[in-house]
């Protein structure tokens, strides 16, 4: 993996943290905001296979943890498993297919959230899946899939267009 | 950060999760178990965060509330009608409590009462970030512990509760808001004194921006209704007594029969915060009295 790859994945979870700490909360319909940062941690690891998978996931947990998490490590290990799983889907990963990466973020936010409910919600006694399924999963699910048809074209072209191999000549740049 | 796999291109991605596992699990029973302050950790990626969220958020909210003008303007007018009827309303009731604050006052003067919550000192803070999943109501304001904030100190917005400090950086700070589904707050009726815990909820915000109250014993000769302000309690730790939370929203008996509870709607507005204002002024401690 070339540098400046690293250095355009570091940027992106840096301010996709950002973004979704500020702007998606402003703009959030009924309250509920994409979650963009899960977005990239799916995408990143199916573009980049199992191990940038979890190392993004890592960081972007981290950042999570560092100004909102209860226990450090929490939201890190979620996202870190999350890139995980979406590194095993690499080889099944084509730059012009866009139903795929869409396919498994809308899993990954779908098996995110159960992860949450279950660890925050569920185990102090809130028993109303339902209506959190309702009023917040499938938002934010639908949210998310919405925000990436745009985001994901431009994502998958970037990073393949910087990860690409240098051609044998000197002229790299 | 990332460079660091760089290094070792070798090692299998197995081998890796299984490290970073293990590293996370062991780093989340220290936080959880002892009270190791990972502040000086935060603070380094608040240095380099805060700055980009305070610009970043001032650009959203005037984006927002520029959409919010236009669709605003119909509700306004008919806001206005309504508002006016209520301003007659207000004056003959204004009226009355005039004569009752005359009253008031020589009875506290009689007491020696302070005045209580214009006393406070507050400091005015930005709301920077929120928490970025949908689950909690925790966000970061731009003030921290240059500007005098500590842990504990409490929030408000308008005249209404809106949270206390968890967690004090440099030049940030963490609050809990009191609509967070982690949160439990002591609280009064203040027309009778009878005690309550607030708790937040998410299902109860979401279907009708309202917080739950339980435990409340209503004591033999007094009764609480809808619209009764609610107020935090002299014997909660964390809050200073005195300050508004809401109004009972609804009220209903317990299957015990000795207890009621029911849904308050905060009177701070939550969907809006953008501005909140810290108490300079932390609720004294019996140990904090000892020493001094």
């Amino acid at each position: 993996m070339r540098f400046r790859t690293i250095l355009f994945i570091c940027i992106s979870v840096f301010f996709s943290f950002i973004l979704q700490t500020t702007l998606f909360k402003v703009l959030a319909f009924g309250g509920i905001s994409p979650n963009l940062l899960l977005l990239i941690v799916a995408l990143f690891g199916l573009m980049f296979g199992r191990k940038v998978g979890l190392m993004t996931g890592f960081f972007a947990g981290l950042f999570i943890d560092m100004f909102f998490g209860s226990s450090l490590c929490f939201y890190a290990l979620i996202y870190m498993y999350i890139g995980y799983m979406n590194g095993f889907f690499h080889r099944l990963f084509f730059n012009d297919d866009i139903k795929l990466p869409i396919a498994l973020i809308a899993m990954s936010d779908l098996v995110y959230c159960l992860v949450i409910y279950i660890l925050t919600f569920l185990l102090r006694g809130r028993f109303h899946f339902g209506h959190y399924f309702l009023h917040i999963i499938l938002p934010e699910i639908a949210y998310t899939v919405i925000l990436s048809l745009f985001l994901c074209p431009f994502l998958i072209w970037a990073g393949n267009r910087l990860n690409q191999k240098p051609k044998g000549s000197l002229n790299i740049d | 950060m990332m460079g660091s796999h760089g290094g070792m291109p070798q090692l299998p991605s197995k081998y890796l999760l299984l490290i970073l596992t293990a590293v996370c699990v062991i780093l989340m029973a220290i936080t959880f178990f002892t009270d190791f302050a990972m502040t000086p950790l935060s603070n380094v990626f608040g240095f380099a965060i805060v700055p980009f969220e305070k610009g970043v958020s001032r650009i959203g909210s005037s984006m927002s509330n520029k959409a919010e003008e236009l669709t605003e303007i119909k509700e306004l007018l008919a806001e206005n009608e309504q508002l006016r009827q209520r301003i007659d309303a207000l004056t003959i009731e204004n009226n009355t409590l005039q004569q009752e604050k005359y009253e008031l006052n020589k009875l506290r003067e009689l007491y020696k009462l302070d005045e209580q919550y214009s006393d406070f000192k507050k400091i005015g803070a930005r709301v920077i970030s929120k928490n970025p999943g949908n689950w909690f109501g925790s966000f970061v304001i731009d003030k921290g512990k240059k500007d005098g904030i500590c842990v504990d100190m409490n929030v408000m917005a308008g005249s209404g509760l809106v949270g206390r400090v968890t967690e004090v950086g440099n030049n940030w700070s963490k609050v809990i808001s009191i609509i967070d589904d982690n949160s439990n707050v002591s609280g009064m009726v203040l027309s009778t004194t009878d005690r309550l815990i607030v708790s937040g909820s998410l299902e109860t915000m979401n279907n009708k921006g309202t917080v739950q109250f339980s435990q409340l014993v209503i004591s033999p000769d007094a009764e609480a209704i809808a619209g009764d302000k609610i107020v935090t309690s002299y014997i909660s730790d964390k809050y200073l007594p005195g300050i508004l939370i809401g109004y009972i929203n609804e009220i209903a008996p317990d299957a015990n029969n000795l207890t009621y509870s029911g849904t308050i709607t905060p009177a701070a507005d939550f969907a809006h915060l953008e501005e909140v204002l810290v108490v300079l002024e932390q609720k004294k401690q019996i140990a904090d009295e000892e020493e001094e």
